[in-house]
């Protein structure tokens, strides 16, 4: 877990650059209520305290890298609130919670903060003017996320606000627009992502899954043709790829099986494309995930690791 | 030289720790002054002792046999008197029906005399193997001339010896291996004789060169139109030694969930087994002695040791001159397998093939916490089993609901509690299990 939480620093910090410091301020809130609330959980259940185990940082830090960047500082503490004692401890506890415990809190604070959660962007700093944004009025300098652009104004004052398509591609991937703390730079997650896999802590499955069918499908049914869809600004823009590296493939949450996890990615990458195109929500894949999070207990059954060899007579079995 | 010969699912790739005796010369154990001899040394039936308190034995002779059931008999490891009958302390069952002699310290060894055994039909060698007590030393001990008797309705075509050694630490096949490759490749001929085939393959993993190159001398020197010895070298993964994981890998076959290899043509007999098997037939020696590694920073010597069957835990730590003030837990048998003991009154049996001496950083004792569901013992497991439901359900009280998991499949190797991040003891749980459901 603590190599999980060492992955995610560098995006806290690009974040830092990109919106300001109340980047690191959120986070370190949320962080530390999380931890506490962790502790006070296990404390009131009478369950053994495991703070120690890192895992509340990194629902912590999770929590943090979804919700804007222009939100007021209670936010995170009622987030972790409901992330960690009813999301994780009163589900069942580590290893039984149902839901993503970050995800589940940031769809609590949509439906509980609808204006703030879904009108608190900032535009990217300009010449690192880190404080900038510190005291300012949200309202005066807010902006909207270049999904919400695409969805409600359509193509052309996407291009008219992030310049075409050799710009923003560039822009988003680094991870300069307008969007939720953690989840702008694609290069830095991609990175951290590929470092988790080649230490072995997750595998490609579900990243691969949910990326490549948001894309395939973007494509196939996202633009005015068939087949006229850009799947790669379906990718860069929104949470897929934070979502798809760090929060599908949640141990807890998502089934065991191989075959089973790049079904269940293709289901996460389904849902988040139809929330898009059909839904109200600009972005979709944080519902998406806790759509498909309760079907891992299905999914368990349903794929089962093949045996070594089967027993000779069906009737075999037992000593 | 390096092989991709492996099996296809599962399997662990643990330290392998066999530096600290792997160099080591086999060497003869002093006598103890006592041997407590386990009667039931085998699966089957324990044996009854042929022998009253008091009486005098030679080395060799016959103290104990099977009446009714499956069994071999026992021989009296040393010369001297029997001291009486009790209870002896023992790794898995807590304490076990034994006979106890006093040696005789100047009672001279018994000398063996090599026969010719070519001569011999098939019933005259079986008899030799079931009267020289041999079962499976390798840790399962099966009576070995059942194994060597497949039943009829399953023709056996390929004989394949064990020399994988896969267990961190242990060095007992491999010494053997490089001490006794002609004896080995002689017992193949033995077994190839009493099987009526020709086909021999010898597995044994790569991280043993010298191993694979004396065995393969020794095999090309004996093999002929009418025997085929190979030897195959395997990729190093935890478990290749495992009976159905090595024919898989040899073979290509798998055997049936609850089957016996010959269900698929193939016999498997350890290196160190067909050792005792050639002992029993062309030196008439019963199993009375075995080859044990003693090893890990507890010991103040590590050693490879001929030990006497009988022979106290506590008798070969006063030989090897005690133990270091590190020592933290004592395992019978290798790190993955083997079973950790309580106490040093234990005697070697037939089946001990080594004895480990750890020291704090050897060992794991971090508390175990929840599942997380992370599915790596899933991966790990070499059976296609679910370790985690198995663990979980046995928490949960209901171990007799784990059977759809395929506890009983599960040959208890080890890997799923090595792999696990939460340091469960998963392959206690699915013990625990079986152990559960056969008391219902």
């Amino acid at each position: 877990m603590w190599t999980v939480a060492a992955s995610l620093l560098p995006l806290l910090i690009l974040s830092v650059f990109i919106f300001g410091i109340q980047t690191l301020i959120i986070t370190g809130v949320s962080v530390l209520s999380c931890v506490g609330v962790e502790y006070l959980s296990q404390k009131w259940l009478g369950r053994p305290v495991t703070v120690g185990d890192g895992s509340a940082v990194v629902t912590g830090m999770l929590l943090a890298f979804v919700i804007p960047p222009g939100v007021n500082y209670l936010m995170p503490i009622l987030g972790a609130v409901m992330a960690i004692y009813i999301g994780k401890h009163l589900l069942g506890g580590i290893g039984y919670n149902i839901f993503n415990p970050a995800l589940l809190a940031r769809a609590f604070l949509v439906a509980t903060f609808p204006v703030a959660m879904t009108s608190a962007w900032l535009p990217p700093l300009e010449n690192l003017a880190i404080f900038s944004y510190l005291g300012a009025s949200i309202d005066a300098v807010s902006t909207a996320t270049p999904l919400a652009v695409l969805q409600e104004q359509g193509m052309a004052a996407f291009t008219a606000q992030y310049g075409t398509a050799a710009n923003f591609y560039t822009d988003f991937f680094l991870g300069w627009r307008p969007g939720s703390i953690g989840e702008t730079s694609g290069l830095l997650i991609v990175l951290s992502g590929l470092y988790l896999l080649y230490r072995g802590y997750i595998t490609w499955h579900i990243p691969v899954s949910v990326i490549g069918s948001v894309a395939l499908l973007t494509w196939a049914f996202g633009g005015e043709a068939l087949f006229g869809g850009d799947p790669l600004l379906a990718v860069l823009s929104g949470g897929v790829l934070l979502g798809a590296f760090f929060m599908a493939n949640d141990y807890v949450t998502c089934p065991t099986d191989k075959t089973a996890q790049l079904v269940y990615g293709i289901g996460i990458g389904a849902l988040t494309v139809l929330i898009r195109l059909k839904g109200g929500y600009p972005e979709g894949i944080c519902y998406a995930i806790l759509l498909m999070n309760p079907m891992s207990t299905v999914f368990d059954n349903w794929f089962k690791p093949r045996r070594f060899a089967p027993p000779l007579a069906p009737a075999g079995g037992g000593k | 030289m390096v092989s991709f010969l492996t099996f296809p699912k599962g399997g662990v790739h643990p330290p392998d720790a066999k530096e600290l005796t792997a160099d080591l010369a086999v060497e003869e154990m002093g006598l103890p002054a006592e041997l407590e001899i386990i009667l039931a040394q085998h699966i089957g039936a324990p044996c009854t002792p042929t022998v009253a308190r008091k009486d005098r034995v030679g080395e060799g002779d016959v103290i104990g046999e099977v009446a009714k059931g499956l069994g071999v008999p026992l021989h009296a490891p040393a010369a001297g008197v029997v001291k009486g009958f009790g209870m002896s302390a023992h790794p898995m069952r807590v304490s076990a029906p034994s006979l106890t002699i006093k040696t005789d310290p100047d009672a001279p060894a018994r000398q063996y005399q090599k026969i010719d055994w070519q001569g011999l039909g098939k019933e005259e060698l079986l008899k030799k193997v079931h009267d020289a007590g041999i079962v499976g030393v390798g840790g399962a001990g099966f009576p070995t001339h059942v194994k060597l008797n497949p039943p009829p309705d399953n023709p056996v075509d390929t004989l394949i010896l064990n020399g994988a050694e896969c267990e961190p630490y242990i060095t007992a096949d491999y010494r053997q291996m490089l001490e006794s490759s002609g004896e080995i490749v002689e017992g193949a001929r033995i077994i190839l004789k009493i099987l009526g085939i020709k086909k021999c393959l010898i597995g044994i993993e790569n991280n043993k060169p010298e191993a694979i190159r004396l065995m393969s001398e020794a095999a090309a020197a004996a093999s002929t139109d009418d025997c085929r010895i190979e030897v195959r070298p395997l990729q190093v993964k935890y478990p290749q030694g495992s009976e159905k994981q090595l024919i898989q890998t040899l073979t290509g076959r798998k055997v049936p969930a609850f089957a016996l290899p010959s269900a698929v043509g193939a016999v498997v007999h350890n290196v160190s087994t067909t050792k005792a098997i050639y002992d029993a037939v062309a030196l008439g020696k019963p199993l009375y002695e075995k080859i044990v590694t003693i090893s890990g920073k507890g010991i103040k010597r590590p050693a490879n040791l001929r030990v006497k069957v009988g022979a106290r835990l506590s008798d070969i730590v006063e030989y090897l001159g005690g133990v270091t003030p590190e020592l933290s837990k004592v395992v019978m048998g290798g790190p993955m397998m083997g079973f950790a003991v309580s106490s040093l009154d234990i005697p070697v049996t037939k089946t001990t093939s080594a004895v480990l001496f750890l020291a704090e950083d050897e060992i794991d004792n971090t508390p175990h916490s929840q599942c997380i569901r992370c599915g790596w013992c899933v991966e790990a497991c070499p059976m296609g089993l679910e370790p985690k439901e198995i663990g979980l359900y046995v928490e949960a009280g209901r171990p007799e609901d784990t059977g759809r998991f395929g506890v009983f499949e599960c040959f208890e190797c080890g890997c799923c509690s090595y792999i696990c991040p939460a340091k469960r003891p998963l392959v206690q749980f699915a013990r625990l299990a079986k152990m559960k459901a056969k008391h219902q």
